[in-house]
């Protein structure tokens, strides 16, 4: 049997903000995305702040109601990603096998280190104390026999507390549990089940596993292997992490984009952000995918197939604004706008060269982007742009592939 | 409260670093006359982390922390 971790830094971002700043540490806190750039939400809040039912994701104003006494403190990623990295050396001193699962929570596979650490429980108590002493801030983790479960763990008590989930408890411990607290039970599938009349784990593991197949199609199986305590997924080395299937970067704009100009300058920005970190990874895409979010936080996504393949930033960002012509017609104005790449296939495949298109033409193009790929990673990504972009230099001072170190991801 | 401060320190061949003098703002300085332990620690009371190293200065035991690549003191001991 294995024996899994996960170790999750409670309120990360609002608890190192706290380490930093002593004097916050007995108020309720939120970190939040700056105000001015129209990114004024709820990042992270501290336990006083969570007592107010402070969401993650709300905007400030929202939270303010709730908390009239909230102090709001600014993100400084530089320190997470720090922290972060002190995390997983703590980590790395009891096994090799750690998945990150974002800055602020990660698997461990410790079941070669239980002779030498001892349990499982043991570990854990160890490196809770090491994480609290060492770096000021507090985690929770779960110990069990699988991901799911010890995901589990890690939320059942919050914060500064290890659970543990056995063969033989999880049944009383995990089965009481709401749906939605299983990983991948969203709030559409949460509601879906209750239909079924589906509350708990417990019911979930209980259904008859054709029933759910006839509601849930392939997902059935992931449900109901997840509820059992069936699930088998080893826990990644940080270096095996899977191959990239997409890449993309969004932005709210720092003011409503009215026009098409508007929108073409935050598209040539994002475009070459996403353009560059492709190249940067040896690929070439062949489908383009944008997302349209108006005033009213209505959010469309359209994609597109290329039917060739490309690294150039002129192809993504045509293909982008032919999808936004066909797709929006400024009923309301735009507040977030993104774009992402898929499908990719390695630069170095040969590809077939086309009698309708100058390839002289695309090398040259190609020669021109690494060109400024080598220019803007020496002096910045403001060190040289499209002229295009000087026209309102407000709207396009942003530079996504710096300032976007934070990466969603997902389990599977 | 955070106060960062100046120091002269030793590298040795393996890359540790060991402190010898803290230089004060005001032109003071005080040698450090023993080090006592070596630690990664997490300081509350003036709000950081990094490389803790126990300092005996003059008899009296002070906390001096290597974060990053600044020094910080405090002088309240804590844990």
């Amino acid at each position: 049997m294995r024996t899994i971790l996960h170790s999750d830094c409670n309120g990360f971002f609002a608890s190192v903000e706290c380490l930093y700043n002593p004097q916050l540490r007995d108020k309720p806190v939120a970190v939040c995305g700056d105000k001015d750039k129209r990114h004024g939400i709820i990042l992270a809040k501290n336990e006083i702040a969570k007592k107010f039912n402070v969401k993650t994701g709300e905007p400030i104003w929202q939270a303010q109601q709730k908390c009239p006494e909230l102090v709001t403190a600014s993100a400084h990623y530089d320190r997470y990603i720090r922290f972060s990295k002190m995390c997983r050396e703590i980590y790395s001193d009891y096994t090799e096998f750690i998945e990150p699962f974002g800055l602020d929570e990660a698997w461990l596979d410790v079941t070669g280190s239980t002779l030498t650490h001892g349990s499982g429980e043991k570990i854990a108590e160890e490196i809770r104390y090491r994480v609290k002493k060492e770096l000021g801030i507090t985690v929770s983790i779960g110990v069990s026999f699988n991901k799911i479960f010890s995901k589990l763990g890690s939320d059942y008590k919050k914060p500064d507390a290890v659970t543990v989930i056995t063969k033989e408890n999880y049944k009383d411990m995990v089965w009481k549990l709401k749906a939605s607290d299983l990983l991948y039970v969203g709030k559409a599938t949460e509601k879906k089940l209750r239909q079924l009349g589906v509350f708990t784990i417990g019911d979930l593991a209980n259904y008859p596993l054709e029933l759910l197949r006839k509601n849930f199609g392939k997902w059935a199986d992931i449900l109901y292997s997840f509820s059992n305590g069936l699930d088998f997924s080893p826990v990644m080395k940080s270096d095996e992490t899977s191959a990239v299937k997409s890449i993309g970067n969004s932005t709210t704009a720092i003011r409503d984009l009215e026009n098409f100009e508007d929108v073409k300058i935050i598209f040539m920005v994002l475009c070459d952000s996403v353009c560059r970190r492709m190249r940067e990874q040896g690929f070439r895409t062949k489908t383009v995918c944008i997302s349209i979010r108006n005033t009213e936080l209505y959010t469309i996504t359209r994609q597109k197939k290329l039917g060739f393949s490309t690294n150039l930033n002129s192809d993504v960002l045509s293909t982008c604004l032919e999808l936004f012509r066909e797709n929006y017609f400024f009923e309301k104005n735009i507040r977030s706008l993104g774009v992402s790449v898929s499908d990719f296939e390695p630069d170095t495949l040969p590809h077939q060269a086309s009698i309708f298109i100058s390839e002289e033409d695309i090398i040259r193009q190609e020669q021109l982007c690494s060109t400024l790929d080598v220019i803007k990673n020496r002096f910045g990504s403001f060190a040289i742009n499209p002229a295009k972009l000087m026209f309102d230099k407000n709207l396009s001072g942003f530079s996504p592939k710096e300032e976007h170190t934070v990466h969603p991801v997902g389990y599977f | 409260m955070k106060q960062y401060v100046s120091v002269t320190a030793t590298f040795d061949t393996d890359g540790n670093i060991l402190p010898l003098k803290i230089n004060w703002n005001d032109g003071r300085s005080f040698d450090i006359d023993r080090i006592t332990d070596v630690r990664y620690a997490a300081s509350l009371k003036a709000g950081g982390a990094g490389i803790r190293y126990t300092c005996r200065i003059r008899q009296s035991e002070k906390y001096l922390f290597l974060e990053d690549n600044r020094w910080f003191i405090n002088n309240e001991k804590e844990h």
